[in-house]
């Protein structure tokens, strides 16, 4: 790592309309080091991002290369400039071939005819220098993994002489296996020179892979040059939040065993997913599911609520059967989803706040047919208000809340149904750290109302927080059920991780 | 009298937009500024009309003709702005129509029609047209092929049926009762107005103010959401195909009342000027977003556009490229204003 900085953004200012994205954002990257981006949602990471790549003109500031003043106007001077990006979601196209992606938009060609047999001897040579010669160039993007498609996406970039790499969350659509991985064609990346712009929300990433740290607050700097390994946890959470607090769990109540089951799963089994998964859930209470990404925990709370199909096994709420593969059959019986992938499969985002609410209970507010909009809104009101969904008011697009507010929004809406049972598939996902407290102070208070709940989540933590009984799943078995209390996160790992870490 | 179905509609458009102003000034400026700039382009060619033509132009009789002109294509294009929303596209409606009409002018429905009255030609437009409707709802909802194709394909074979029923002839219509009937006027206006009417502000009614009308939104923006909550999106997909067959039958019988005849050619092309009125009014070809009101205002402005060049003398193809050209133009507007909403 050499001492002279390769990029220094100095008062970088961003307006929307109504809005500071960045107001007085420094930041300087050397080459060769791995620099961290720290922020909460909505600090401006992404914003900031964007101008650094060319996509967003800053509106007052000042961006140096190499010491020299530049304007990055259009995502390809960025790149000219040896600045490239990886996405979250990933801007491959799927069916197009490893090497023609690495190429896209500079293929190697002679009067219009692209030269297949250099790109693909270059692809290779490149994908070796990333540790990943074992990707075939000629398969196409989209039958990859997820793992596989970033590393394509960072051979992309090197194939225009990256010299900065930006990286958004990279680790999010990861197991631990790949993670690991990544850090190893990170750390390569940086040998030769290259440095990387890593955003993430995990600390212990930060801590293993990262050299120095900047944190974003309200779209500006408020530390930067943190040294990623010694800053205590503490210091980054008060830099980030403006209050040193952790995740609050709220205290468990005490479950009787008289309270009635509610939900009962016997023997659900879906080939290729998971196996004999059966489970109990009283009113009151909170089960947990912990496992790995592709362990079967969304596909087990999908198939209990009907979205998948069960090849065998059956699910009961308060002792009737529901129809396999049939979402309505759930929903009528009172069971409500609050799905993993918010955005995609649980809001209309362009609809309003209370469309949003009343979406699953509109024969509540409809007469033959007509809806009582004026009802509709004013339930919708009370509802967001008990929820504390800000900014208030029911009439503005989701589109336009913050993570947290979604999720409060997706609650409000089971909520509405007076819900026997719901399924949270990773419901902080996306939300901010400010707002996760919340979220779990409103998921106890819920299961105190009666409500019997099924949490899925990635974070271990999580699960063994804030849920009072704990199932994990390894390759889509059961090898553990019992008290949350009774197992720590160490244990958890080691159930998950038992023979696919060897 | 001439202007009322013109007052109807932008008194409707007032009594919506208040309430949307309260709701969400983001969404404000779209709506009123999408329908303003429908109303100005209207405005702008009735005045280019006046001016190339006024005594022929400005005169009641001539305004009655456009609406009348509108009429058809008007019902055919509500039920396409459900479809639409809702996230699909049928490109079968104009066949429908033809198939509707060819059925409904049989020598034995009208036999029947003697004995009974119209009401067995127009309920026969009316069944058949909600039938093929049916088909489509079924093949794309449970057969699962994508609209495009299934509706395609409902286009070829309908068309080909009508051909086959009617041995490639025009068929009259011998009713009499059936052409004084629709043919006629109501207080001054023609009965084909009313109807066109009495759909619109139907259509307008059912997309905002019902169940209905907000799971086809919901549908149309985002169907694995809508499933997940609860609803029935096949079912609903499909009501949306055999909705928008209904209203092909509808337009079958108001063109055997403007025609008196059912042939196999009718309504060549609906399916393009429907979708360009539905397009142009603001509705998202991608659904979740639709507009019945934008609707009828891109009718009302294809329709005037049509009458300005017919008295004008201008052929046929020139019209043609003076559609293309106001596609593209309000298009390219839409997706302006649309952008800066979003960015704000």
């Amino acid at each position: 790592m050499s001492e002279a900085a390769l990029l220094t953004m100095t008062g970088i200012v961003k307006e929307f309309p109504g809005v500071r994205a960045l107001d007085g954002v420094d930041l300087d990257v050397r080459a060769g080091e791995v620099h961290c981006l720290l922020g909460q949602n909505g600090a401006g990471k992404s914003t900031l991002i964007r101008v650094l790549t060319g996509a967003h003109q800053p509106d007052a500031g000042a961006i140096q290369i190499d010491g020299e003043d530049v304007q990055l106007n259009s995502p390809t001077a960025a790149i000219d400039r040896g600045i490239a990006a990886i996405y979250q979601e990933l801007d491959l196209v799927p069916g197009l071939s490893v090497a023609e992606n690495i190429f896209l938009g500079h293929e190697p060609s002679t009067f219009g005819f692209s030269r297949r047999h250099e790109a693909a001897l270059r692809a290779r040579e490149i994908l070796e220098g990333l540790g990943h010669g074992e990707i075939p160039v000629r398969r196409e993007v989209g039958s990859l993994p997820a793992a596989g498609q970033q590393v394509v996406s960072m051979a992309r970039a090197l194939s225009r002489d990256a010299r900065l790499i930006v990286m958004d969350e990279p680790s999010a659509v990861l197991d631990p296996e790949e993670v690991a991985n990544l850090f190893r064609v990170i750390k390569g990346l940086t040998e030769r020179g290259v440095a990387v712009v890593y955003i993430s929300h995990r600390l212990e990433e930060i801590r293993e892979i990262g050299d120095r740290v900047t944190v974003l607050k309200d779209g500006a700097t408020v530390a930067t040059g943190l040294d990623a390994r010694e800053t205590p946890t503490q210091e980054l959470i008060r830099l980030m939040t403006g209050r040193s607090i952790e995740y609050v769990f709220p205290p468990r109540a005490e479950i009787l065993s008289t309270a009635p089951v509610v939900l009962s799963v016997e023997g659900l089994s879906r080939p290729g997913e998971f196996a004999e998964i059966s489970f109990d859930v009283r009113a009151g209470e909170i089960v947990g599911f912990a496992g790995l990404v592709g362990s079967g925990r969304s596909e087990v709370l999908e198939t209990v609520y009907g979205a998948r199909r069960a090849a065998t096994g059956s699910v009961h709420v308060d002792g009737k059967r529901l129809k396999p593969g049939r979402v309505q059959s759930a929903v009528k019986a009172g069971v409500g989803l609050a799905p993993e992938e918010r955005k995609s499969q649980a809001l209309l985002m362009d609809e309003a706040v209370f469309k949003n609410i009343t979406v699953s209970s509109m024969e509540r507010f409809a007469s033959v047919g007509f809806l009582n909009r004026t009802a509709e809104r004013q339930v919708a009101t009370q509802l967001a208000e008990s929820l504390d969904v800000r900014p208030p008011g029911v009439d503005r697009p989701v589109r336009n809340l913050s993570g947290g507010n979604q999720q409060k929004v997706v609650l409000a809406r089971w909520l509405l149904r007076d819900c026997r049972v719901l399924l949270l598939d990773e419901p902080t996902r996306g939300v901010d750290v400010g707002a996760r407290s919340e979220i779990y102070a409103l998921v106890r208070k819920l299961a105190a109302s009666g409500v019997a709940i099924v949490l899925v989540s990635s974070e271990v933590e999580e699960v063994l927080g804030l849920a009072d009984r704990v199932v994990v799943l390894r390759e889509g078995q059961a090898v553990h059920t019992g008290p949350a209390q009774d197992i720590d996160e160490h244990q958890v790992l080691d159930l998950v991780m038992e023979g696919s870490s060897v | 009298m001439s202007e009322a179905p013109l007052d109807t509609t932008t008194s409707t458009q007032a009594t919506v937009v208040p309430p949307t102003a309260q709701r969400n000034s983001g969404l404000l400026s779209t709506g009123v500024g999408r329908n303003l700039g429908l109303v100005v382009a209207l405005v702008v060619l009735c005045i280019v009309g006046a001016v190339t033509a006024g005594d022929t132009f400005a005169t009641g009789p001539n305004v009655l003709t456009i609406l009348r002109l509108a009429a058809t294509i008007g019902v055919v294009s509500i039920g396409m702005t459900f479809v639409i929303t809702g996230g699909g596209i049928d490109l079968s409606v104009g066949a429908i129509l033809a198939l509707s009409s060819v059925w409904a002018t049989t020598l034995a429905t009208q036999q029947m029609a003697d004995s009974y009255g119209w009401i067995v030609m127009a309920s026969t437009a009316l069944l058949v047209g909600a039938a093929c409707g049916l088909v489509n709802g079924i093949l794309v909802a449970y057969g699962k092929i994508v609209p495009f194709i299934a509706t395609l394909a409902m286009l070829a074979a309908a068309r080909g049926l009508a051909e086959t029923i009617s041995d490639r002839r025009t068929q009259i219509v011998a009713n009499n009762s059936f052409v004084d009937f629709f043919g006629g006027s109501l207080i001054g206006v023609p009965v084909l107005v009313w109807i066109f009417l009495l759909v619109a502000a139907a259509g307008w009614v059912v997309l905002n103010r019902t169940t209905f009308g907000r799971r086809t939104f919901a549908v149309g923006g985002n169907a694995e959401a809508a499933r997940l909550a609860g609803i029935k999106v096949q079912r609903h997909t499909a009501a949306l195909y055999v909705l928008a067959g209904l209203c092909c039958g509808i337009a079958a019988v108001m063109l055997m009342a403007r025609t008196t005849t059912g042939s196999s050619t009718h309504g060549q092309f609906y399916e393009l000027d429907a979708i360009a009125a539905v397009v142009i009014g603001g509705t998202l070809l991608s659904g979740g977003r639709g507009t019945i009101v934008g609707t009828v205002f891109g009718v009302l402005i294809f329709s005037t556009l049509n009458n300005v060049f017919t008295l004008n003398n201008l052929s046929i193809s020139a019209q043609s490229v003076a559609k293309g050209v106001i596609i593209v133009i309000a298009v390219l507007l839409q997706q302006r204003l649309a952008s800066r909403t979003t960015s704000s």
